[in-house]
């Protein structure tokens, strides 16, 4: 049985189905399309469309999290980014506003990754001083008010459609490719997962863990600017105060879900996406379910749990003897 | 400029701030609670005009979002020997012994956008706030008024979980629709106060009420969400302000300029301008001994298209919103 089935994301995609008949249970029409204006249009849609900035936000995060690293800034990152793309947008063609935003993604990963990688500092800190003083930043670029935009370039981004799938899943998918063509298709994927394994024996062994843990934290400020520049192109405005808000938790539980240790080592950057992929699932499902709001995060708590549970080699070896008493007793 | 005449010269200019304020002009600190939302950077900037216009001396102290430094602020203000201080607590409770150090130099208190514990009633001289159940009401009343007979099935956006403003906005327009047995409201969830939410909660809306045909009207508990269900709603392919009527509440700049496309259909105003009857209540106080009621309600003013809605708009963007 397991030899036909992949052990690795098995769970994730278990989790996935069963999420997606229960949101076909709360809502008879979620799995309708239809095209509307050239797009696609249906809750499936909404899910991959929603799910975007925390897909991003994974790509980049779960690589952070192979070096046994963790980066809490990158909601602030993204509140930085959208808020210089919404400034320029209307001034400056898309190539510079995309250069500024990326660019000021890709500093603010060199600085998490300067605090971890130069400086030696325990990354659950160094980054969680960008967090806070990057929402600060981010209300300094918009004086705290909501920058809004017309440039019809950025507001394509956010809401344009091509071959009827939404642009920011397009962007998505492109960096999934993109992110697992330069890790997996060298060994800079091996090397990542040897400085999470064990940063000393790979020093000594020859891999330049500095350089590594530097350009994943990097990676990550440039995934997340993107997905700044998204949600701020989503509605065609930059809430600094809002945006990216509490998505630096959702990005780590989506790598969570997707398999990968908190402790480092070995990653998977498309059960990350299906990580985060399974969280929106949920969320649209809430929504459509029609359940009183108070439920929402205890529906979404209790999922997780579930999803963890099911990942757990304790659990499922305590599952396997229940059903082995079971099968002894028949 | 030399630096020597410059330093001169604000030397000279301390020493004006310095002298004792012309007789008959007031000199109010107001500690504000710091830039948190729009709104309260607009009722920032509305203060200062409605003290300018009155030739009052307001000096604001902002609090960053913090209890201690608004008690600094307060204590400082005292020690000044202000004519009268505003208040706009970040919280409701632990006011009691400052404002007890406030009452005891015989300065006024005046809170405003904001009530404190009603342990505290006493300690100072009037509250000047916006009844956000009657903004409720107001939004209700307006769409009931609209509808008319015909059956009308609303969707409601609500504002953060636990928030009370959030509560109390539902439970106003819920009264309101609740004399009328055509209008119900189909489906609620929060958007958390924000565009990107709400926009996020219309879209799923819009696919559980069979593409938003059955949808006949959206209630958001303020602008910002409307704005992003607007969005929501014209990607589905729906003209909001025509084929689904809005009402949300706040009045901030970009839903008149919604208004002014015609994609929206009325707000109710949450007025940034508490300053103003605050400022009137010192000054009748200070004048004839007027004691203002403890409660001074602002005005919850419906705005529609009718309004000029591009007139209000530049009128608003300059506020800080």
């Amino acid at each position: 049985m397991t030899a036909l089935l992949p052990r690795r994301g098995l769970a994730q995609i278990l989790a996935l189905i069963v999420i997606l008949a229960v949101d076909r249970l709360v809502s008879p029409q979620f799995f309708d399309l239809r095209l509307q204006d050239g797009r696609l249009f249906g809750s499936l849609i909404d899910v991959l469309n929603r799910g975007t900035p925390v897909a991003l936000l994974s790509l980049g995060m779960v690589l952070v999290i192979a070096t046994r690293g963790i980066d809490l800034s990158v909601g602030a990152v993204m509140a930085i980014c959208g808020a210089i793309a919404a400034s320029l947008a209307d001034s400056h063609g898309l190539p510079i506003v995309l250069a500024a935003a990326l660019g000021a993604g890709l500093v603010c990963g060199l600085w998490n990754g300067f605090l971890v990688a130069v400086l030696g500092m325990q990354p659950i800190v160094a980054t969680l001083i960008l967090m806070v003083a990057g929402r600060g930043i981010a209300q300094l670029i918009t004086e705290g008010r909501i920058v809004t935009f017309s440039s019809p370039d950025l507001v394509w981004l956010g809401n344009g459609s091509v071959l009827g799938l939404p642009v920011p899943v397009v962007i998505a998918l492109g960096m999934l490719l993109l992110t697992g063509a330069v890790v997996r298709g060298s060994a800079l994927g091996l090397l990542i997962e040897a400085t999470g394994g064990n940063a000393r024996a790979s020093e000594l062994a020859g891999v330049g863990t500095r350089a590594m843990i530097l350009s994943v934290y990097v990676w990550c400020g440039v995934c997340a600017a993107l997905a700044g520049v998204i949600a701020a192109a989503d509605i065609m405005g930059a809430d600094a105060n809002n945006s990216g808000l509490w998505l630096e938790l959702d990005a780590i539980l989506a790598v969570v879900i997707g398999g990968t240790s908190l402790f480092g080592g070995r990653f998977s950057l498309v059960l990350a996406v299906l990580g985060a992929l399974i969280i929106q699932t949920m969320n649209t499902g809430i929504l459509l379910s029609g359940y009183p709001p108070e439920f929402n995060l205890l529906v979404k708590a209790v999922v997780v749990l579930a999803v963890l549970l099911l990942q757990s080699p304790k659990f499922s070896g305590l599952a396997g003897i229940a059903a082995r008493l079971r099968r002894t007793k028949a | 400029m030399t630096p020597k005449a410059l330093s001169a010269a604000s030397a000279m200019a301390a020493l004006l701030l310095a002298l004792p304020a012309s007789a008959g002009q007031l000199t109010i600190g107001f500690s504000q609670i710091g830039s948190e939302s729009g709104w309260r950077a607009a009722e920032t900037s509305v203060s200062k005009q409605e003290a300018t216009k009155r030739q009052v001396n307001l000096k604001i102290a902002d609090a960053q979002q913090k209890q201690e430094n608004q008690i600094k602020a307060i204590r400082s203000f005292i020690a000044q020997n202000v004519d009268a201080i505003f208040l706009a607590p970040v919280v409701s409770t632990g006011w009691d012994s400052v404002l007890k150090e406030a009452k005891e130099a015989k300065i006024p208190v005046v809170l405003l956008d904001r009530d404190i514990d009603p342990s505290g009633k006493e300690l100072y001289l009037t509250a000047v706030t916006s009844d956000s159940v009657h903004e409720g009401e107001v939004a209700g009343d307006w769409l009931a008024k609209t509808v008319g007979t015909k059956a009308c099935n609303i969707v409601e956006l609500q504002g953060t979980v636990g928030a009370s403003v959030a509560a109390n906005r539902k439970k106003g327009f819920d009264t309101a629709i609740a004399k009328h047995p055509n209008l119900k409201v189909v489906r609620s969830q929060t958007g958390d106060f924000t565009r990107a939410k709400g926009k996020e909660v219309m879209e799923s809306f819009i696919k559980a009420e069979g593409g938003g045909k059955s949808i006949c009207a959206v209630y958001a508990h303020n602008d910002d969400m409307m704005v992003g269900a607007i969005q929501a709603m014209k990607e589905a392919g729906l003209k909001p302000g025509k084929e689904i009527l809005t009402v949300s509440i706040d009045a901030v700049p970009d839903i008149f300029k919604a208004m002014a496309a015609g994609e929206a259909n009325a707000t109710v105003e949450l007025t940034p301008n508490m300053a103003g009857p605050a400022l009137d209540a010192i000054a009748a106080f200070k004048d004839k001994g007027t004691v203002p009621p403890k409660w001074i309600q602002t005005e919850s003013k419906l705005y529609t298209a009718a309004d000029d809605p591009q007139k209000i708009y530049d009128s608003k963007k300059g506020l800080g919103y």
